[in-house]
Parts: C-alpha cells; sequence; structure tokens
C-alpha cells in the first residue's frame, strides 16, 4: 500500500507538469481537429506514399512561398522518410537551378541542383520574401510542427480552418484572411487548399482534406525525420528495461528475505 | 640555549612521512592499495558500509542523481563536440545533431530530458529530507551543501537552455540576465560586463557555452562534498532514530545497492518511455523558431522546474526585491535546521509538521502552476499568498510547531520501529489524515 502511495505521488507529479505546460500552450479555446496520424501511437509509422504525395504538395504549393532550409534532397531518399529512389532523388535535384561558385575564375555560375544540395527557397532572403507578401513572413517549414503548440494537430486545422462567412466582431484589413483556427483568428496566408489543386501520379483523389493530411505527414516528418527510428528503439528499450526491472526486483527480494526472516 | 642545539633526542617527536602499507589486500591489488589506499577506501565506503536496515524507496534519489548527472556529462560531452556556440549558426547546429549526426537525436532528447528529470529527482529528494528531517542534527552542512548543489544545478540548466538558441532562449536568456540591473548602483554594468555586449547576442551566447561546462564540473566537485559528508554523518532513515547494533543496520552492499538499483531502474524507465515518446513534452514549442531580437514571444516562460521561483520573482512588484525574494526563497532552506528545532527527525513522529510539509509540496505545485500563467488578476493574488506561505512555512510554521508540537510515542531502535511497522503500529508514508 506504502508502495502505491509512492507511485500515484510521482505521478501526480508528472500530471501536474502536464497542467502546467497545458496552460501555457493554450491560447484559444477552440480545440484542434485531429485526424488519425499514422504516426502517432506507440507503433507509429509515416505512410511512404503519403509522405511522397505530401512533397508534392509542398513543392507544388507551399514552396512558392515557404522555404525549408534544414533539408536536403538527399533526405528524401534516406530511411524512415518518403524513400524515393536515389535515382528519382537525382531527378528531382536536378530540375532546380543552384547558384554555386566561384568558379576558378572567381565567377558564381548556377548548376543543376544535386542530391546533397539544401532545398532551393522561394526567395534569396527573408526581406525579399517579405516585399513579395505584403509584409507577412511566411516562416520556414523545417521545424514548423514542433514550433507551434498542438504540432501536427495545429497545422492541419489551419489549413482546414479557412472559412467564408467570417464572424460578424472581426474585422479583415486587405490581405487578411479569417481562419478558425490561428490564434486572434487573422492569417496573412491566402486559403493554400483548393481541391484539385494538385494531381496526384498514385491517382489519389486531392481533395482539400487528403492535401492536408499529406502535406502535414510531410511537415511532421520534416520537422522529426528520425521518428520511426525513435518510436522502434522506445519500443524495444521500455520492454527491455521493464523485464530487467522486475528480475532486478525479484534479485532485491530474494537478498532481503536473509535478514527479513530473521527478524 | 636553544632547543636545535640540545643533544637530548627526547625532545624530538618521531615522524613518518612515508605512510605505505596496511592493506588488507596481497597482490597487485595490495601493491597498488599499498600506495593509493582506494580500493580499501572503496570496500570500506561502499562495500562494508553499515547504512539503517528502515531505508525506504526515498533514499534511492541520491543514487538516481548521481547516474543522472553522469548521463548528463556523458551526453553532454557528445553534444560539444557537434554543437557551435554561435548566434549565427548554434540553432542550425543543433537541428544538424538531430539530423544528421548518428543517434544524435538520441543523444540530444536525452540531455535535454535527463535535465528535467534530473528536477524531479532533486525535488523528490528535497522532499525526503523535509519529511524525515534529514536536515538536523548533525546533517546541517551536508544539507547546505545539497542547497549550494540546487543553486548551481539552477545556474547550469539556464545556461544550457540558452544553447539551442531559439527564441525561448534568447528571451529566457534576456529576462534572467536583466535580473542583475536590480543591482543597486552597478546594476546596468554588471549587466554589460555578463552580456559581453550591449545586449544578449554572441558574446554572450559563446559565454554561456562555456560556463554550462565550467558548472556542470563544479557540481561534480560540490557533489563529492555532500557524498563525503554523507559518509561521515550516515544515512538519515524514516525513522528518524540513529542506528545503535547490528540489527538496526545492512552492509551497503548487496542490500543497499540492490534496493537502489530497483529504485533507479524505475526511474529510468519512466525517463526513457517520456524521452521517447513524448521528447519534446516537457520543452516549449517557441524554442524551435530561431531567435529573433526583434519579436517578443507573447509568453515568455522559463523551464517548468523554474516556474515556483519565477513566480515568486514575479509576485513582488519592486523588481529589486522580487530578486532577494527569489534567491532567498532557496536560500532559506539552508536556515531550516535551526528553524525547525524539534528534536525529532521524523514526520512519521510529528503529527502537525507532517501536514505543514504536505501543505509546504502543494504550494510548491500552487506556485509552479501561478509561474505558468500570465501575471494578472487572480494568478498574481494567488502568487502572493503563496509566496507568503512558502517564507511563513521557514520563519513561522517551524518554529512554532517545534514549539508547540507534542511527538507521538517512538520506539527505542531501528529495529524495534520495523516491527511496529509490521505490526500496523505506524506508517511511514501517509497523505492527510488517517
Amino acid at each position: 500500500m506504502k508502495n502505491y502511495l509512492k507511485f500515484i505521488f510521482v505521478f501526480s507529479f508528472i500530471f501536474i507538469l502536464g497542467i502546467t505546460n497545458s496552460i501555457q500552450a493554450k491560447e484559444s479555446n477552440v480545440s484542434l481537429l485531429k485526424p488519425n496520424w499514422t504516426f502517432n501511437g506507440f507503433f507509429g509509422k509515416f505512410d511512404r506514399a503519403q509522405l511522397q504525395r505530401g512533397y508534392q504538395v509542398y513543392k507544388e504549393v507551399c514552396a512558392s512561398c515557404h522555404s525549408m532550409n534544414l533539408l536536403s534532397y538527399r533526405n528524401l531518399s534516406e530511411p524512415g522518410g518518403p524513400e524515393f529512389s536515389e535515382a528519382e532523388v537525382k531527378a528531382l535535384a536536378a530540375q532546380y537551378e543552384i547558384q554555386d561558385g566561384p568558379n576558378a575564375d572567381g565567377e558564381m555560375f548556377t548548376r543543376k541542383g544535386i542530391p546533397s544540395d539544401r532545398f532551393k527557397s522561394p526567395y534569396p532572403n527573408e526581406l525579399a520574401s517579405r516585399a513579395a507578401n505584403g509584409g507577412a513572413y511566411p516562416p520556414d517549414m523545417s521545424v514548423l510542427v514542433k514550433a507551434r503548440p498542438g504540432e501536427s494537430d495545429y497545422i492541419y486545422s489551419v489549413l482546414m480552418g479557412y472559412e467564408e462567412k467570417v464572424p460578424a466582431n472581426i474585422k479583415l484589413e486587405e490581405g487578411v484572411y479569417y481562419n478558425k483556427y490561428m490564434p486572434g483568428n487573422k492569417i496573412r496566408m491566402a486559403k493554400p487548399l483548393n481541391s484539385g489543386g494538385v494531381e496526384y501520379a498514385d491517382g489519389t483523389k486531392a481533395t482539400e482534406e487528403q492535401m492536408a493530411k499529406d502535406v502535414v505527414s510531410f511537415l511532421t516528418w520534416a520537422a522529426e525525420p528520425h521518428l520511426e527510428a525513435r518510436k522502434k528503439l522506445g519500443f524495444k528499450s521500455v520492454l527491455y528495461l521493464l523485464i530487467l526491472t522486475i528480475l532486478v526486483y525479484l534479485v532485491k527480494k530474494k537478498i532481503w528475505s536473509r535478514i527479513e526472516s530473521k527478524v | 640555549m636553544s632547543e636545535y642545539t640540545s643533544k637530548s633526542e627526547e625532545k624530538f617527536q618521531p615522524v613518518q612521512t612515508n605512510k605505505v602499507g596496511g592493506s588488507p589486500y596481497t597482490g597487485v591489488l595490495g601493491w597498488i592499495d599499498n600506495r593509493l589506499p582506494i580500493i580499501r577506501m572503496f570496500r570500506h565506503e561502499y562495500l562494508d558500509f553499515q547504512v539503517p536496515k528502515s531505508l525506504s524507496y526515498f533514499w534511492s534519489f541520491g543514487g538516481i542523481l548521481t547516474i543522472c548527472l553522469l548521463l548528463l556529462i556523458l551526453t553532454g560531452i557528445s553534444l560539444g563536440m557537434h554543437y557551435k556556440p554561435d548566434a549565427k549558426y548554434a540553432f542550425e547546429s543543433v537541428e544538424k545533431i538531430m539530423r544528421d549526426v548518428n543517434f544524435g537525436w538520441l543523444i540530444r532528447y536525452a540531455h535535454m530530458n535527463l535535465a528535467s528529470f534530473f528536477f524531479i529527482a532533486v525535488y523528490l529528494h528535497i522532499f525526503r529530507g523535509l519529511y524525515y528531517g534529514s536536515y538536523k542534527e548533525p546533517r546541517q552542512l551536508m544539507w547546505i551543501i545539497g542547497i549550494v548543489i540546487f543553486f548551481l544545478m539552477m545556474a547550469t540548466a539556464f545556461l544550457g537552455y540558452t544553447l539551442p538558441w531559439g527564441q525561448m532562449s534568447y528571451w529566457g536568456a534576456t529576462v534572467i540576465t536583466n535580473l542583475f540591473s536590480a543591482i543597486p548602483l552597478f546594476g546596468e554594468s554588471i549587466v554589460t560586463w555578463l552580456w559581453g555586449d550591449y545586449s544578449v547576442g554572441d558574446a554572450a551566447l559563446n559565454r554561456f557555452y562555456v560556463l554550462h561546462w565550467l558548472i556542470a564540473f563544479l557540481i561534480v566537485g560540490v557533489v563529492v562534498f555532500h557524498v563525503i559528508a554523507l559518509h561521515i554523518v550516515g544515512s538519515n532513515n524514516p525513522s528518524g532514530i540513529e542506528p545503535k547494533d547490528t540489527r538496526d543496520t545492512v552492509t551497503f552492499a548487496p542490500y543497499t545497492t540492490s534496493k537502489d538499483l530497483v529504485g533507479m531502474l524505475v526511474f529510468l524507465l519512466i525517463f526513457v518511455a517520456v524521452m521517447m515518446y513524448a521528447p519534446n513534452y516537457l520543452g516549449h514549442p517557441d524554442n524551435y523558431i530561431p531567435a529573433n531580437p526583434m519579436v517578443t514571444p507573447a509568453h515568455i516562460v522559463p523551464e517548468w522546474y523554474f516556474l515556483p521561483f519565477y513566480a515568486i520573482l514575479r509576485s513582488i512588484p519592486d523588481k529589486l526585491m522580487g530578486v532577494v525574494a527569489m534567491v532567498s526563497s532557496i536560500a532559506v532552506l539552508g536556515l531550516l535546521p535551526w528553524l525547525d528545532f524539534s528534536k525529532v527527525r521524523s514526520s512519521v513522529f510529528r503529527p502537525i509538521w507532517k501536514q505543514c510539509v504536505f501543505l509546504f509540496v502543494l504550494n510548491f505545485f500552487v506556485l509552479m502552476y501561478i509561474g505558468g500563467a500570465p501575471a494578472e488578476g487572480i494568478y498574481l493574488l494567488i502568487g502572493r499568498i503563496a509566496t507568503a506561505f512558502w517564507f511563513a512555512f521557514f520563519f513561522i510554521l517551524a518554529p512554532l510547531v517545534s514549539l508547540v508540537e507534542k511527538p507521538l510515542p517512538m520506539p527505542q531502535s531501528i529495529h524495534e520501529f520495523e516491527d511496529w511497522k509490521k505490526q500496523g503500529k505506524i506508517k511511514v508514508f501517509q497523505f492527510f489524515g488517517k
């Protein structure tokens, strides 16, 4: 009984931590949309085809404004990600013109992209990007999912949170849109996903919901490229420690029985 | 005539500067032990060492903290080999560790979460001390050394949190270093000196990195003192009674070691589960946004383990007094051995003090909640009441309870205590009421 109380104590401690954290995280009172992500849970994994579709949505829609500076084309073929073949990645990278140099004459030159290049940014710098977007800066998407409370659910909700009918108490300025899930309900990004906005090579129907799910899965992988390895190793190590703890506990009981029987 | 010229031999004390010998070991071990008696010492302090028989799992946290510290240093050294303390590259170098370094994600998440679990363990360790009166004669100095370690831990944790150079790193560093500006007369100059610049920037990050390492190893040094002191004064135990004969004690190995190992493994299990399945749960999402001096986050909050003290800081309207209150809220723990002068150590026999300690813990959580909430309206009021209670606990409750409380009847020895426990006469760990 005594031991149970101790455990209750420890857990209540962690529980209260959770509460404290959640009040920091909660900015608006709208509860987020929570689709069934394939990567949730103890055995969560990404769906390769979904990541590949998600990359297509990023490339054809998001990438016109949002950079992903921390990713290289080679990442797209690495295990645990979209796992394009190396030939596919070479072809993908070659679609971009990358500035390189200086060469032996001291001149900068452009060449075709190679897998080790970082994703090409839509703008040369932040100021150029602000100038093109009415003063707003489309954030870099490399770790965007981890940088928002609610993570994947939040990004998905924002993508799905555009509504035509604007509540009467919200006044929108020029170039600002209403979004149900954005803190303050105002967003400077126009509705990015519209049904049929991309044409999927695998024949999946490109509904708004499908594209949002695909691109958020892709962004989740981009922010946490080793998620699958982590969950796999996590399960193994928790199982190992659980068995070891039970065994050591039995050893301890055996050792202590030597003196407890004497009392 | 001076002594030097005296011919009398009796005036000189014999001297032997060479103390080689005396080892109970033979062979190679004996050869080493005769010249450097660490093997004897290890055996004496860690194998044959007598420990009270009645230690509960609450006594595992010393060992747990040692493991945490070692793992933090180990993971920290690996991280240091890849990290760049430069305002331009810090954020990206951490991301490089997360993406490209082999098992870098594991090492970084381990280091990050270990910091949190180090504090969980240290708070439980301190709670143990409060509940069972481990700060009382003759353990006052060990308790004070422990508080020094806690201060150093807070400094290291704060410095470490600035290193990824995310938004919370930057703004946390700005808020905390600005506290020094509250020092009268020299405040501003001290802050500039700390920053090495006129704002938090590259110079500050570079020195924070150096100091993060330095203080981490200072902790190791002070922990050595803490442990030496422990081996002199001996462990307290749930009964609060000193052991008298071998019926009261067990040898450190294998009894304490096996029990500590169980405690460590349970702790490690919880830690690994959190690290592997919710690695960012205890962190703040804003720290995945690169530091930007032009954009202030909506709420600047410290790490969870600082929240109670942050709440105390903010509940005082005056900046200087706020800083004084925050620092003294921890330092006051060092006075507890003298503020609580009851002769009985363990709360098991102190019905009123026991309730006070639980209220103190509850109040700690209230402050933690307030520290994470915005400093306004009802939160501010509750924060002020909780801050007042924090100090009242030490300056009013501790002496008052020692004076008026009538301790419960106590057993004569630890083995009698153990018998009482088996007969159900006493409950060792109990929440409010019966």
